[in-house]
């Protein structure tokens, strides 16, 4: 076993042979249910292809959330029980507190600025010659991971003093047009906001995406009959397309949303969340791995949790409604 | 180009030369590592130097640590030759997220036998957990041998040897550029108050809006805010003493002492100061935006004229650069207030074993050797505070001066202390509240009243 454990070759072949064995064996139990006659197929059926997902989602969902939550009253090394101390520390400490602060800031900015941008660009170009360049431009930055537009930017924002050439596209943007430099990463708050615009940056071709493929479903016979009665394009726009969409946006918002709980990656590398820039998944990263205290770092991630959950459930409602408006 | 191939070639030149007769004089037929040395004969007078280890037939010993890349092959090269001769196959697993992934493993039940690990606080939090075991007799006898006193205590958790220090840097450096000194008959000082005089020299000479005596930079991602630390431990250790600076890592004495916001007020004396610093890129706070590496660059440039930085700065420099006493950048130690005393601060790898198998031992064993560490240091890229190692072996310039100041009897040596805090202090706290001083949020004294407050009880 010492090859496979330790070589990068060993751990590819392991790897393959392991998803090999898998795919076999679902297979496999999958000839075996499609035997089953009759009554009992459904309910085979069921076991044999959702049952390895339910598994999966306890062992890999459940048991660690209650873990996490169990985790989050007891001491750093989850040795003794002490009680609600662990959220006490959120409340109690400047640094929580910035950190709920601009986690709400992210929450409520990010998903409204690439919904609204989202949307707005997917009305313009829709139809137009250039449609598809003009989409797969916005919906590019998808394609790198926070970690990498994090760096992109950082280079974007570089601060230089004012008597010094300027190497940050923005700020030599700015000195050139005969205002002194600015640093974006530095001043608080804005600093946040200019954080928060990567992230909107990223988001955005997402939005428009699902919000294109949207309008393109609005009926066609709403829309000409809404031409027939003469409305403009901004009451096109604000009648017709955004209230057809509207299930849509919704489940655009929230699942923005609910990544944007999670943003610590762009935090992390642009300013390393200091200048009041702290955010509460990267406070419980820092808690948890960097300074090797379960308790509190659980905390904050059952904080997450709990916000997350309104928004999940939100969401989900929205997509059974979409599906039984589509039938 | 330049430096690189001389840095490749002394250490072909040294460290090949032995390797090569190794090889070819007990290479086995595939023990893993060995590389192409081929030929073969019996056992041979060549490992007469790794009979103390023992031999042992095809056991396997596992190290994690943070070395990767082209590090982690030299550090295979350097222990070739053990492994050929003891029968030993070390499996080495490097990588840039050691410090959360050991935990991971070691509490999932799936322990290496060796770690290396760079931060003594880690070992701490390991020995807590209970998966350390203390240095065998054969390490303890080698350690007992290689390392001074001030170099074992940061293994040494609560009066047990865990940690054997194997590779080490030296924090204490101003980088400087020699031809720049000499074009404008600067001298390297050797105290504090020579250092300060020859700042408001070069303010007087070159002081203006883009260029300035000093360079420095923090910004180093989920770490910014550590090249402070630094600067201010060495400060401590050159105002206060070693005596104090012991008390402040242990927290006998508040962090916020006021011998350590004096040393504090000593180091914004030149990063605060509009005149002195930041070299090439703006006022005093664009430090805390700079990314630290970037900030030293600086010298190259001759926008600035010194930038305090550990012996690795030099894996920094751009390819090309001549790096040396009479080259485009060198580094001069840090003076402290009188040229007698030379308190180093430095930094380094500790070896610790998470079992007594007989082979882990072994292994642990011949990394605390002169042998293994003059291997090393040869390859090049590192020193070891290993008093065994000759200084002929360094690969650069640089290296052999940090080594002859590890090597200095005379020297008092501290641990870099926010790696020996707790890491919520150390990697937290200390971090940030330097980070919110440089950018002007707090003074000096706020700053260090609030690592205090931020220290764990109990």
């Amino acid at each position: 076993m010492g090859f496979f454990l330790y070589s990068k070759n060993g751990q590819l072949i392991l790897a393959i042979l392991a998803f090999a064995a898998v795919m076999a064996v679902l297979l496999l139990v999958a000839r075996l249910a499609d035997r089953a006659k009759g009554r009992r197929t459904v309910g085979v059926m069921v076991a044999v292809f959702a049952g390895p997902a339910l598994l999966l989602l306890v062992l890999g969902q459940i048991y660690p959330a209650v873990r996490t939550l169990w985790m989050s009253v007891m001491d750093k090394r989850s040795e003794a029980f002490v009680g609600l101390d662990n959220y006490a520390y959120l409340w109690e400490n400047p640094a929580g507190i910035i950190a709920i602060r601009n986690t709400l800031l992210w929450v409520v900015l990010v998903p409204l600025l690439s919904t609204a941008i989202g949307l707005v660009y997917a009305v313009l170009v829709d139809k137009s010659r250039l449609e598809k360049v003009a989409k797969s431009l916005l919906f590019l930055p998808m394609a790198i991971s926070f970690v990498g537009a994090g760096i992109i930017w950082k280079f974007v924002y570089e601060y230089r003093g004012a008597a010094q050439d300027q190497i940050g596209l923005l700020n030599a943007l700015i000195t050139w047009l005969g205002f002194e430099p600015v640093r974006f990463l530095q001043d608080a708050p804005m600093n946040t906001v200019f954080l928060i615009l990567v992230l909107v940056w990223i988001e955005a071709g997402f939005a428009m995406v699902v919000l294109s493929a949207a309008i393109k479903a609005v009926p066609n016979d709403i829309i000409e009959a809404a031409r027939l009665d003469g409305v403009s394009g901004w009451q096109m726009f604000w009648r017709i397309t955004v209230p057809s969409i509207r299930p849509s946006l919704v489940v655009v918002l929230t699942t923005i949303s609910i990544a944007t709980l999670k943003i610590f990656d762009i935090t992390r590398t642009m300013t390393g969340a200091e200048f009041n820039t702290q955010v509460l998944a990267n406070e419980m990263y820092e808690w948890s791995f960097t300074f090797g205290d379960n308790g509190i770092g659980s905390a904050m991630a059952v904080v997450i949790f709990l916000l997350v959950i309104p928004l999940v459930a939100y969401n989900v409602r929205q997509m059974t409604k979409n599906k039984a408006v589509r039938g | 180009m330049i430096s690189s191939t001389m840095r490749r070639a002394s250490a072909a030149a040294a460290g090949g030369a032995a390797l090569a007769l190794a090889l070819t004089a007990c290479a086995g037929d595939d023990l893993g590592g060995g590389g192409d040395g081929g030929g073969g004969g019996e056992a041979d007078a060549d490992c007469a130097a790794f009979e103390q280890y023992g031999t042992f037939d095809g056991e396997t010993v596992s190290i994690s640590s943070t070395i990767s890349d082209q590090e982690a092959d030299q550090l295979e090269e350097s222990w070739a030759d053990f492994i050929a001769c003891t029968g030993i196959t070390i499996e080495h697993n490097g990588t840039n997220e050691f410090e959360s992934q050991i935990f991971v493993q070691v509490e999932g039940g799936n322990a290496p036998d060796l770690a290396i690990f760079p931060q003594p606080g880690l070992i701490q939090r390991m020995v807590e957990g209970d998966h350390l075991v203390p240095a065998g007799d054969a390490a303890m006898e080698q350690a007992g041998a290689n390392y001074t006193e001030d170099w074992l205590t940061y293994g040494n958790i609560d009066g047990e040897q865990y940690g054997i220090p194997i590779m080490g840097s030296v924090k204490s450096f101003v980088w400087y550029s020699p031809s720049t000194f000499e074009e404008n008959g600067y001298e390297v000082p050797e105290t504090w108050d020579d250092m300060m005089a020859l700042t408001d020299t070069i303010v007087a000479d070159h002081g203006s809006d883009s260029v300035k005596p000093w360079c420095f930079g923090i910004e180093s991602g989920g770490a910014t805010g550590w090249p402070a630390t630094d600067f201010l431990e060495d400060s401590v250790l050159r105002e206060a003493g070693p005596d104090v600076y012991d008390q402040w890592v242990d927290h006998e004495i508040p962090f916020d002492d006021p011998q350590i916001l004096a040393s504090l007020q000593r180091v914004g004396d030149i990063l605060q100061n509009p005149d002195y610093v930041n070299g090439g890129i703006g006022d005093p706070r664009s430090i805390a935006a700079t990314a630290w590496a970037d900030a030293g660059l600086q010298v190259l440039e001759d926008n600035c004229f010194m930038f305090r930085a550990a012996s690795f700065f030099e894996a920094q420099m751009p390819e090309g650069t001549d790096v040396g006493p009479d080259g485009d950048i060198f580094a001069f130690y840090l003076p402290a207030d009188s040229a007698d005393e030379q308190p180093l601060l430095v930094a380094g790898d500790n070896v610790a074993a998470f079992n007594d198998n007989e082979a882990t031992q072994a292994v642990a064993a011949y990394l605390a050797s002169a042998e293994w560490a003059n291997s090393r240091v040869s390859i090049g890229g590192v020193v070891s505070p290993n008093q065994g190692v000759d200084p002929a072996n360094a690969s650069s310039d640089v290296l052999r001066l940090t080594l002859e100041l590890m090597q200095d009897d005379s020297a008092v040596v501290r641990f870099d202390g926010s790696d020996l805090m707790p890491s919520s202090v150390g990697a937290g706290t200390f971090w940030s509240e330097m980070t919110k001083w440089i950018d002007g949020q707090v003074d000096a004294e706020q700053a260090l009243t609030a690592i205090e407050d931020s220290w764990p009880q109990g």
